[in-house]
């Protein structure tokens, strides 16, 4: 089963096809469009750092767009400023045409920890943006308990997050994220924190909810083979200043299986081409 | 990593349960401090007649205690009057001491102006200043109060503003990224957060307030528990005197669970508020 928001803004319970690909594409995604982005911080000694340079792409809707770089490349600001935390210093983005000066009511952050509220249960913390945004809670308990059931955590639903271990409550973050069918998914390093057994997971699991769900998502990594192996596009950034390098079209048909990055030449292709940048950058170095 | 860490342990904080586990074998620890307690008062009973001494320098337990039975009016009176004056003071703590806490934490100027007299004002000493209470304040229940709240005072906004500023900054950052307004941060994230450490220092402040309750009474009064110590002092009727002292630690001990009791309930109430 999977839910859907309904036109009345009402959530709404639909069968989920056999197969999975007849749902249609981008039927939920929010298009984003971030034009000449540039970010400069001011320093305490009122130096001033350009932490992303002129940024300039836009994603269609329903795709998954992986950002891979190293540390401080300018990778978390950019989703800071796409959750409409941190505003540009100057350019605009906008979503689904509408430029954003605050958070979009139509996006769903996941962070690097799960950030979940230690005295909820793991439903009430699922439901916490229905809350804030004063939308129907009990409404929308059947599509969160859905959702549980998508990520492998049925019954889970009245545990405390002290009970579940990390790669079980980064699931339930990401549910969160999901609880109000966000047009656009914003993840930042949000398996970052976990083991590789895990993450490895993590990282299917994530394929398998998205391809049912088919939203725009703007997924932050510092795993090359993770950007590949979920990405429709992935953006390859350096640091100092921040910006794009290469905007890489991965053309691996899906459901993509994780062994495919120790045995598909396309995909080992992809790979060498972002160590290729990041070696010309000198982020990474050969000794 | 080191945030990730800190936020673990301050998961692995159960709330509300009082499930302590005990290991196997851990009864011996649950009856140790029990019989430790009943073989100190054995000994205490036991010593007082083989050593000869009287009544007057050192009552036996059994002897406070069935003096205890026998004044309950007596004792129960005088402790009302410290229990009134004891809840005033950390009532009107709470009230000052709270949003006190809440404008150090929101406001600058308060941080920067505020915060540090209120700790330079803390190295006086409170029960120094008893006297000079008494002198302004008269003989009634006013300095009594005054005591018990400049007392409890402290802890409370200390707490209180330390339990705000622990919040993982993150958890800000997720219910704003939901469109929240500083109200709802409050009243969702920083609020729960904080209240483990605004009851730890509730905890503090309502001990404190008995101290500083009895300490006005010791200065100058005509009723409440201290008042009755010094009265049995003076006719050295040591007996009393014990049975004062443990009526005292009674009271803390009963507002101490007080507290606690709230706790678990507003805890709880959190927990299952929609």
């Amino acid at each position: 089963m999977i839910a859907t928001e309904g036109s009345g803004g009402k959530v709404d319970m639909i069968e989920r096809t056999d197969s999975m690909n007849s749902i249609e594409r981008s039927k939920n995604g929010a298009t984003v469009e971030i034009s000449q982005v540039s970010k400069i911080y001011q320093t305490r000694e009122g130096d001033e750092v350009v932490a992303l340079d002129n940024i300039d792409f836009k994603i269609g809707a329903g795709s998954f767009v992986a950002v891979v770089g190293p540390s401080g490349c300018g990778k978390s600001t950019l989703l800071s400023m796409l959750a409409g935390l941190t505003p540009a210093s100057t350019g605009q983005i906008s979503i689904n045409g509408e430029k954003i000066s605050k958070p979009h009511r139509k996006t769903g952050v996941v962070f690097q920890s799960d950030l979940l509220l230690y005295w909820r249960t793991i439903l009430d913390n699922i439901l916490l943006p229905i809350e804030i945004k004063k939308l129907d809670v009990d409404a929308c308990r059947p599509r969160a308990e859905a959702l549980l059931k998508q990520v492998g955590l049925d019954g889970f639903g009245n545990k405390y997050p002290s009970e579940l271990s990390g790669g079980m409550r980064q699931r339930v973050a990401i549910c969160r994220a999901m609880i109000q069918d966000p047009g656009l998914l914003l993840m930042d390093e949000p398996f970052g924190a976990l083991d590789a057994l895990t993450r490895e997971q993590m990282i299917m699991d994530l394929q398998a909810v998205w391809l049912r769900i088919q939203n725009t998502v703007l997924f932050i990594t510092h795993g090359i083979e993770e950007a590949v192996f979920l990405g429709d596009r992935v953006l390859v950034m350096s640091p100092r200043p921040g910006r794009v390098d290469l905007d890489l079209k991965i053309e691996i048909p899906r459901p993509r299986k994780w062994r495919l990055a120790h045995e598909d030449k396309d995909f080992q292709g992809y790979v060498r081409q972002i160590r290729d940048i990041f070696e010309a950058k000198g982020v990474l170095v050969a000794h | 990593m080191g945030e990730c860490s800190l936020r673990n342990k301050q998961q692995s904080k159960k709330i509300g349960g009082g499930k302590r586990g005990f290991r196997a074998g851990g009864w011996v620890e649950r009856y140790v401090a029990a019989g430790f307690a009943l073989a100190v008062l054995g000994l205490w009973q036991a010593i007082v007649p083989l050593a000869g001494l009287s009544e007057f320098v050192l009552p036996t337990p059994f002897s406070i205690a069935s003096r205890m039975v026998r004044e309950r009016w007596l004792l129960s009176q005088h402790a009302y009057f410290t229990l009134i004056e004891v809840v005033a003071g950390f009532s009107v703590g709470v009230l000052i001491g709270i949003p006190l806490a809440l404008a150090i934490f929101y406001s600058r100027v308060f941080e920067r102006a505020i915060y540090p007299i209120l700790v330079a004002l803390q190295t006086v000493p409170k029960v120094a200043l008893a006297p000079l209470l008494v002198l302004y304040l008269g003989y009634g229940w006013a300095p009594k109060v005054s005591l018990a709240f400049l007392i409890s005072f402290f802890p409370i906004v200390i707490s209180t503003v330390v339990g705000l500023n622990s919040l993982d900054r993150n958890l800000v950052h997720l219910v704003r990224s939901m469109g929240a307004n500083e109200w709802q941060t409050f009243f969702k994230v920083r609020l729960p957060a904080a209240l483990p450490n605004i009851f730890g220092g509730f905890k503090v402040a309502i001990s404190l307030a008995v101290i500083g309750a009895i300490i006005g009474e010791y200065v100058a009064a005509e009723r409440g528990l201290g008042y009755l110590q010094l009265q049995a002092n003076s006719q050295f009727d040591t007996t009393l005197n014990f049975a004062t002292v443990i009526t005292i630690s009674l009271l803390g001990v009963l507002l101490y669970y007080v507290i606690d009791i709230t706790e678990s309930r507003v805890v709880h109430k959190l927990e299952t508020s929609k």
